[in-house]
């Protein structure tokens, strides 16, 4: 180990003069581990690595506990969504309604278009003569046999949510006074007013007269019709209410669905949007009976003749690929959480991970090894046969079919880590083994060998006290780099997402995220940061290994 | 030397069995495979049969209701008498598949080999003369560098810097959109331009471990004593270094370069892998993560033969190029 020509170095005392030349006390002996620590603080690469080394350390390990956030921690932000609310579509050619029971289909409808587009008053098909009469401007009926069968208009009578459908007569009769009113430019009740802004604003907390005054304004309007010996009343826009004020039906040609079949639309809001709708407004603002401000847009899409109302909303969302700020310093990864606690714990694993890799593989590796040089003979040769074969086993090709394989069977996270570890481990101990095995024959044929022998010392003692000791210097060396490597390796297997997985973050598994090209193109604080460290760390391990190489061994220059 | 090198031949084909048997086991024995994928999709569909049946069926289909010794014999048997059987996730002959895939993978690794021992050899003898210079230093660092350089992180910067950032590349494929309109020129031109990154990614990846080790060997040469016997005769340094010095690094560099030879017909997993080239080795990272026993067994099976041959190539070269050397 330590070679006389580079282990005595003359370091001249600085009050050398107090001793005579042949004094011994002028030569300072230093002990081999500290001449080691000398040779390696001399080499600027390994101080360099070893700093980079202890700030990862820190990073990773007193980081996490410094960082005001879990490693798998949420954070949300409010966000306005718009989200559909209704559809309003425009009837602009006339439906044909069939009375109950009565047959009206498509070609009777298509002779009755004809017939009304040549002003004729009837038309015959299959033998059944019809008859055309227009009770209203907009509202055809056929009448067969004495009695009405159907009836065309460009007005649609629907109902509110959770009644039942009325009647055909009472269809009849609404849409008869409604088309009549609207020819005659009735504006019988108040329809909500378009303000300067283009906005059509609505507040159901008001005070609104009662629905009953209401009908009684509509009535004392004119605005009344009878259908099935009820009397009804109806607004402008289309409400047909009964005498108690209650709207039965609506009647337009414009049809509202709402996008969820369980959200009812107000009557006042319906207003709304139709008036906004017809004075070509683009906003509604709307107070619910709540005191809730909701803000509906309508948009026109020429496409599908649908006016989309959207209703913009403010939700909590996860605060995805948040830009760095003060609060998260390397912004929020896609599943919203902080990055640079993620950083953290994911160094931690990184770390861990190779550490306990390295340790399984010089475990084996040293027992293995050492059997092997020690004894010799066959135990040596079937020992070395077996490294050969793991040699020849393409390790890359092996962990990714494990992984995979891991992957279909959805394992726990955390047993995955371990398995991970394990198969790493395992494939990586027989070039620990070969090394020390090298060591160890060229050790056992050296004199202080013999020395054990001839002294009695037994068998388990002398591998252990006396040669793994030797070995040391070149396990430490080539652990340190193998070190580095195993992170690589892990990190490629997180990558390729056949490694850690979530919610455990790595290094390797947070830069993963470049697979989304958008990512990686976007948002750098991401991947960047990760691989910096990875990089870091890895370059860390090879720096100290190198200057432990040179430490330990002088000849070899460096 | 003969005698060695057919008993070496010998323990290679021993240690070829065991390995194929390893990797064939393993591959029989994982849960959730293609058959099983294969037979939840195929008992999903109307009027199909249970997922046992079909389960049973593919398994006889496939020789895989054969236990794993007798089906390791049997594919043995197909596999040294030349019937590689089909892949079962593309739909080919493996054989087919593989000589598809093979030459991409073989120009990317040639061209990556050729760069890497161009730049690498001089630097290393560059830092090696220049022991504890300014650039001694910084070509250790950069090797170190080289070697600690993830090749995700390494290839996905060059794409942020080259593709997205200054557009000269594609980020993906071996091929651009429009190729099938260019002339047998552009054509070439277009393969060319896709396979620089992945190139520069292998070159970059591979230059620090011959870096350092040309420099390693290039100082064990300065320091022996027949150097300065060169250099006591007084001989211009030029001559001590490139006539003495480096035809004796050329030994372990010779070695090592013509054993990595091989290696060049194995692919590049993960470099493939990430521009998504064609090549040996994205075929099989898709072939392994969907557990196509045929293509998977070939390809690792010919890769444990380039591995023994590899090692087998090293010895002998180090016999041949180094008189000193005698093979017991």
């Amino acid at each position: 180990m330590s070679d006389s020509k580079n282990g005595t170095p003359a370091e001249k005392n600085d009050d050398q003069q107090q001793y005579s030349l042949n004094d011994d006390r002028r030569v300072k002996v230093l002990s081999p581990g500290a001449l080691i620590a000398k040779r390696f603080f001399r080499n600027r690469l390994a101080v360099v690595g070893l700093v980079i080394l202890v700030a990862m350390f820190l990073f990773s390990f007193v980081g996490g506990l410094v960082s005001p956030y879990g490693q798998d921690q949420t954070f949300s932000t409010l966000t306005k969504l718009n989200t559909q609310y209704a559809g309003i579509t425009e009837t602009t050619t006339r439906r044909y309604t069939a009375a109950e029971g009565a047959d009206f289909g498509a070609l009777v409808q298509a002779k009755a278009n004809s017939a009304i587009s040549e002003g004729a008053t009837s038309f015959e098909r299959d033998g059944v003569v019809y008859t055309i009469e227009q009770p209203a401007p907009d509202l055809y009926t056929f009448t067969s046999g004495g009695s009405v069968v159907a009836y065309a208009s460009s007005y649609v009578v629907s109902v509110p949510a959770g009644m039942t459908a009325p009647s055909f007569d009472f269809q009849i009769a609404a849409i008869t006074a409604i088309s009549n009113a609207a020819a005659a430019g009735d504006t019988a009740a108040d329809a909500p007013e378009v303000d300067e802004s283009g906005a059509v604003v609505v507040d159901s907390t008001e005070e609104t007269e009662d629905a009953a005054a209401e009908a009684a304004e509509a009535e004392a309007a004119g605005n009344t019709f009878e259908a099935d010996g009820v009397s009804y009343t109806f607004d402008e826009a289309g409400n047909v209410m009964d005498a108690s004020g209650e709207t039965v039906a609506m009647v337009s040609p414009f049809v509202i669905s709402a996008s969820d079949g369980n959200t009812v639309i107000p009557d006042d809001l319906r207003e709304a949007l139709l008036t906004a709708v017809d004075a070509d407004a683009s906003e509604v603002v709307y107070t619910d009976a709540d005191g809730a401000e909701h803000t509906y847009s309508i948009s026109y899409d020429a496409y599908s003749k649908v006016y989309n109302v959207t209703e913009t909303t403010e939700n909590l969302v996860y605060d995805r690929y948040a830009s760095p700020s003060l609060e998260h310093w390397l912004g929020t990864d896609g599943n919203g959480m902080d990055m640079l606690t993620r950083l953290m714990y994911g160094g931690r694993v990184s770390l861990i991970i190779g550490f306990i890799v390295v340790f399984i593989a010089a475990g084996l590796g040293v027992i293995m090894g050492g059997i092997s040089g020690y004894f010799g003979g066959w135990v040596d040769n079937l020992i070395m046969r077996i490294v050969d074969i793991f040699y020849c086993l393409p390790s890359m090709p092996i962990i990714i079919i494990l992984g995979s394989a891991m992957d279909a069977m959805r394992l726990d996270p955390w047993i995955r880590m371990i398995y991970l570890m394990l198969i790493l481990g395992f494939l990586s101990w027989p070039s620990i083994a070969r090394l020390v095995r090298g060591q160890i024959l060229s050790l056992r044929e050296q004199e202080f060998m013999l020395a054990t022998e001839a002294t009695g010392i037994s068998v388990p003692h002398r591998i252990i006290r006396h040669l793994i000791p030797n070995v040391m210097p070149q396990l430490i060396v080539s652990c340190t780099m193998s070190l580095g490597s195993t992170i690589i390796t892990e990190a490629t297997l997180s990558f390729l997402g056949l490694g850690v997985k979530f919610p455990f973050a790595s290094w390797g598994n947070i830069i993963s995220d470049v697979n989304n090209a958008f990512v990686m193109t976007n948002y750098w604080f991401i991947w960047i940061p990760a691989g910096i460290c990875l990089l870091l760390a890895v370059l860390g391990f090879n720096f100290v290994g190198d200057g432990l190489r040179d430490a330990f061994d002088p000849k070899m220059n460096r | 030397m003969r005698t060695y090198i057919a008993k070496r031949i010998g323990i290679s084909v021993i240690i070829l069995f065991c390995v194929t048997f390893i990797i064939y086991g393993l591959m029989r024995s994982l849960p959730a495979s293609y058959v099983e994928t294969m037979a939840m999709q195929l008992s999903q569909a109307p009027g199909a049969k249970p997922y046992e049946e079909w389960l049973a069926q593919l398994n006889a289909q496939y020789g895989l209701d054969l236990p794993v010794p007798i089906g390791y014999v049997t594919w043995l048997g197909d596999f040294l008498t030349g019937n590689f059987g089909d892949s079962w996730k593309f739909n080919v002959p493996v054989i087919t598949e593989f000589t598809n895939t093979i030459g991409i993978s073989f120009v990317m690794g040639g061209l990556a080999f050729v760069f890497s021992t161009i730049i690498a050899v001089p630097l290393g003898i560059l830092a090696a003369t220049h022991q504890y210079s300014k650039s001694d230093y910084i070509i250790s660092a950069v090797a170190l560098a080289g070697i600690s350089l993830p090749t995700f992180f390494f290839a996905t910067l060059l794409k942020l810097v080259f593709s997205v950032g200054l557009g000269w590349f594609d980020l993906y494929g071996l091929m651009g959109r429009d190729y099938a309109q260019l002339d047998a020129f552009g054509q070439a031109l277009d393969i060319v331009n896709h396979m620089v990154m992945p190139v520069v990614t292998l070159t970059v990846i591979q230059i620090g471990s011959l870096m350092r080790y040309t420099r390693t060997n290039m100082l064990e040469v300065l320091n022996a004593d027949y150097i300065r016997t060169a250099r006591t005769k007084g001989l211009p340094e030029h001559k001590v270094i490139y006539k003495h010095a480096f035809r004796n690094t050329l030994i372990p560099l010779v070695t090592v370069i013509g054993g990595s030879l091989p290696g060049l017909f194995s692919g590049a997993l993960i470099t493939e892998t990430l521009f998504m080239i064609p090549g040996t080795g994205y075929t099989s990272y898709q072939a392994m993560t969907a557990g196509d026993i045929p293509y998977t067994m070939f390809f690792l099976t010919f890769i444990a033969i380039i591995t023994l041959l590899s090692n087998l190539l090293t010895d002998i070269l180090y016999a041949v190029v180094d008189p000193r050397v005698r093979i017991s």
